[in-house]
């Protein structure tokens, strides 16, 4: 890569900034494919998986950032437990499935920057949402990408100036989502107390890096 | 004390009679932040606590860690929010004294097994394995007799260590 990305911090909703004041996120734009992964790309999710074990997971949870994660995850109504943490839930796979299993390089990258960093990621059309990415609590009638299911009033929500295009805890709106057809990505990463801003720079960054050298 | 005790008629409080009007109700709704904030730290504690209970209690089997989702990810009131902190105060306690019990046992096991190792003929057919002293694994200790029924009539015991787990076979084993 040519140069490093112009990583942006978007709003906060006040009344969340107050509740959590260490909350942000950060995006960063990125021209790229999703697709087949190339050879590079599951060479290294293989070597990923190797270094998973179950001892490692069991600890993982008082690993300073997976840590953080799952505190915030307790603070706003989640049980970690069943609701798992993206990177734990990729841990769980692995143990569960005996392997990460390569699907489309927009995700791979995600699995890859999400364990390798603790920073839950989360990918959306470019094209399809604001330029100005959020969070804030969502008001009564919301539907999730502006056109989908109904949301429950005050949950918490990735937003652009219209509409709520993600659910905190990872659901995307569909019609927002990343497809085949997108060539434009806007890639965000949740930070919450506890967590460096070194480690959510690192997860985008090699987000990006291994769109852009996947693609 | 007189001061304290001493009773103010009504005539003397209101000299020209009672106010018409009630006190008037405060126009601003009290501050939540502060509690909020110290709810949240509490919430954290006990994530921590917790979190440290569970590691502690890896490979041990039978624990419940779980506390019941309150329907996030939102923003949760004030009253949830001691909920939430009562709920996981009495998993990391429960947890602690289960914890606790089952150690007690697997310490008894350890003692056990010394004892079988020093005097097996005292404790025949005794089967300690790791699961009782809380270690992973398949090994297990067993007080059989020497030479089957011979050993039995004479009397001669010793403990039996088995080697662990079977060895993993591959689908494909010569």
């Amino acid at each position: 890569m040519d140069s490093e990305p112009d990583l942006q911090v978007g709003w906060v909703d006040h009344e969340l900034a107050d509740e959590f004041p260490d909350l942000a996120l950060w995006t960063v734009r990125v021209q790229a494919r999703s697709g087949r992964s190339p050879e590079p790309v599951r060479d290294r999710l293989g070597q990923l998986s190797s270094r998973i074990t179950g001892g490692h997971v069991i600890h993982m949870r008082q690993d300073p950032v997976p840590w953080a994660y799952r505190v915030f995850w307790r603070q706003i109504g989640l049980d970690p437990d069943s609701t798992r943490t993206p990177v734990e839930q990729i841990a769980l796979d692995r143990l569960q499935w005996g392997g990460l299993r390569s699907r489309n390089l927009l995700d791979d990258a995600i699995t890859i920057a999400t364990f390798e960093t603790g920073v839950p990621v989360v990918a959306l059309d470019a094209d399809l949402v604001g330029d100005q990415l959020g969070l804030r609590l969502t008001g009564a009638d919301e539907l999730l990408g502006g056109s989908g299911r109904p949301l429950a009033a005050r949950q918490i929500v990735v937003a652009d100036e219209d509409r709520c295009l993600a659910v905190l805890s990872g659901e995307v709106a569909e019609e927002r989502g990343v497809t085949p057809s997108t060539t434009n990505m806007a890639i965000g990463a949740i930070q919450v107390k506890g967590v460096p801003r070194i480690s959510v720079e690192e997860a985008l960054w090699t987000v990006t890096e291994t769109l852009l050298v996947g693609g | 004390m007189p001061d304290t005790l001493e009773r103010r008629s009504p005539v003397a409080l209101y000299p020209q009679g009672p106010p018409s009007q009630p006190p008037l109700a405060p126009r601003t709704a009290p501050d939540e932040r502060p509690a909020r904030r110290t709810l949240l730290d509490q919430i954290e504690r006990l994530e921590q606590d917790l979190s440290s209970v569970f590691v502690s209690t890896w490979p041990r089997q039978g624990f419940e860690f779980s506390v019941a989702s309150r329907g996030g990810p939102r923003l949760l009131s004030l009253a949830e929010l001691e909920l939430l902190r009562d709920d996981l105060a009495t998993r990391v306690d429960d947890a602690r004294r289960s914890l606790s019990d089952r150690t007690y046992v697997e310490e008894k096991h350890r003692c056990r097994i010394e004892e079988m190792l020093l005097a097996p003929e005292e404790h025949k057919w005794v089967r300690i394995g790791n699961d009782d002293i809380g270690e992973p694994g398949c090994k297990h200790w067993h007080v059989r007799p020497r030479m089957g029924v011979l050993g039995i009539l004479m009397n001669w015991w010793r403990v039996k260590i088995s080697s662990g787990c079977p060895l993993a076979k591959g689908p494909c084993a010569p």
